[in-house]
């Protein structure tokens, strides 16, 4: 059974029920409930026509759910009046439900979450395995991004579907609604890619799927930004890590492990955007990752440009943290002490900001400064790769000349 | 999200408000507040925020290798250990300010005269395992 196949028919199989007028909470618990007996039955039985066969599966269990509500009797009762299962209509809603998904009103770990079971088409477990949550949680977190985004409004676009009686009020809630901010859905799928792999789910491979799609959907050089940040990354991902799992620096890493197809698509998607002269953060941190990608070792690497980079990204997201990346860069093109003169500017408490002095201390020959920043700076590490890479350095200053 | 642990000491907190040990609570006062915690860890459940909780036993001991080919030597448990962990919960938040908020729910739950105990629990974020991809990017 090819999963990510079935995976990818998940969002249109929503859109399609919705279409029905199921409202947008029932009709994706009831694709869920396809997808979980896809899973099941699949590999042993495959439906020819892999579609239809969730659509008619998924429509059958909203109409169960609806059933067995006795609340919703109403609701039954339009529900039998809506057209049988038949072919899915040509019409594509996928990037409503990207919207919908990643809808401002949400949190980032409820867009997160949503996204990846309404659009990925995970499934509940396998999206809490991904975030180390237990299942009921994750199920838990899932019901409130519906109940939010299903207050959220309705569509005028699909309007009154057909078969509604007169003096019924309108299915106004859950529908796809506005088109929504471009940047949001980024966000998300940016969250979701720097997840990277925990679970049985690789998720960069996930947001990496995703991002092509709403690619595929949407022209927006953002989007195309966006997705060339993840292939340069993505392009790397075998170098990064040493087989005992430690962290492997760019500047010592085995570039011959680097995805060149990956790297040439990144930087093909990523010229054509450019080309287009609407820059923006992602298409900006994928020039830099563009140029580190494209240098045959490290020494070659176009420093001077990727400040220049830099210097756009700052313009464009005035963010500590881009100003902090910027001094390292500054710290090659111009020397340490140039760089350690950018840090000096920065906020002391940011993140990595000791471990950037310990660095470019080291690189200006002062190593008992840069030994007990280090030490300094694997106390602060916000992760267990880090703490163990920046102890090491230190390691590796004290006990210089011993071995 | 973040992970943090919330840490439940027997010993070596500093001293609660309400600080009556339970065994002079009355059976009811201690229900209440097996209740409130189970209310508390139900609650964080449904917002999507719960990841583990377990309680301790007060008597542990202290285990440590002692060789090839020999057994582990043990000792303890040891009256005078100043700091016993009683138990712990795990919560996947959005932010350190709501970790602190449900810390502070936490140890509101209520002891003797069904009043809030105000005890000290210890705050601490999880490490992760990795960095993010995009977030070094000289990396």
């Amino acid at each position: 059974m090819n999963e990510v196949l079935l995976r990818s028919l998940i969002p249109s199989v929503l859109t399609v029920l919705v279409r029905r007028g199921a409202d947008f909470a029932a009709a994706e618990d009831a694709v869920q409930d396809a997808l979980v007996e896809a899973l099941r039955v699949w590999p042993a039985d495959q439906p020819r026509d892999a579609k239809g066969w969730l659509i008619t599966v998924a429509w059958r269990k909203f109409l169960d759910a609806t059933r067995a509500d006795a609340a919703r009797r109403r609701r039954e009762e339009r529900v039998e009046e809506e057209p049988a299962p038949g072919p899915a209509p040509a019409v594509d809603d996928t990037l409503q439900l990207y919207f919908l998904c990643a809808h401002p009103s949400l949190t980032p770990a409820s867009a997160v979450a949503l996204t990846l079971r309404a659009v990925g088409g995970l499934t509940t477990r396998q999206i809490a395995a991904a975030y180390l949550v237990p299942e009921a949680t994750m199920a838990q977190r899932i019901s409130r991004a519906k109940r939010t985004v299903s207050d959220v409004g309705v569509s005028p676009a699909l309007g009154a579907p057909p078969g509604r009686r007169l003096g019924e009020k309108p299915r106004a809630r859950g529908r796809f609604d506005q088109p929504g901010d471009v940047a949001t859905v980024l966000r998300v799928l940016y969250l979701v890619f720097n997840e990277g792999y925990s679970g049985d789910v690789d998720l960069a491979a996930e947001a990496i799927r995703l991002t092509r799609e709403l690619a595929a959907r949407i022209d927006h050089p953002e989007v195309a930004g966006l997705l060339a940040l993840m292939l340069l990354h993505h392009a790397r991902r075998a170098a990064r890590t040493a087989p005992d799992g430690s962290l492997v620096p760019l500047a010592e890493q085995d570039r011959g492990r680097w995805d060149t197809a990956l790297i040439a698509e990144g930087i093909g998607i990523l010229q054509r955007a450019l080309a287009r002269d609407r820059l923006g953060e992602f298409q900006a941190q994928a020039a830099i990752a563009a140029l580190h990608a494209d240098a045959p070792t490290a020494e070659e690497t176009d420093w001077v440009q990727i400040v220049e980079w830099y210097d756009e990204l700052t313009r464009l997201t005035d963010s500590p943290v881009v100003r902090l990346n910027r001094a390292v860069a500054v710290g090659e093109a111009d020397g340490p002490r140039a760089g350690l003169a950018a840090l000096a500017e920065l906020d002391a408490s940011l993140p990595r900001h000791t471990a950037v002095a310990a660095y470019l201390h080291e690189r200006d020959g002062d190593l008992a400064t840069a030994a007990r920043l280090y030490a300094e700076a694997a106390h602060k590490a916000p992760n267990l790769a880090e703490r163990t890479h920046l102890t090491r350095q230190a390691a590796r200053l004290n006990t210089r000349g011993r071995h | 999200m973040a992970k943090y642990l919330l840490l439940k000491h027997y010993r070596g907190a500093p001293d609660p408000v309400n600080n009556v040990p339970m065994d002079q609570w009355s059976p009811e006062e201690i229900s209440a507040h097996m209740q409130y915690m189970n209310d508390f860890a139900a609650r964080l459940e449904k917002t999507g925020e719960f990841v583990d909780g377990k309680a301790l036993a007060p008597e542990g001991e202290w285990v440590r290798y002692d060789g090839e080919g020999r057994p582990p030597v043990t000792d303890g448990p040891f009256a005078e250990t100043k700091d016993l962990i009683a138990g712990w919960m795990i919560i996947d938040v959005d932010s350190h300010e709501r970790a602190v908020e449900l810390a502070g729910e936490l140890s509101a739950a209520p002891g003797k005269d069904g009043k809030p105990i105000h005890e000290w629990l210890e705050l601490r974020p999880f490490l992760t395992e990795k960095p993010s991809t995009t977030e070094c990017p000289h990396r």
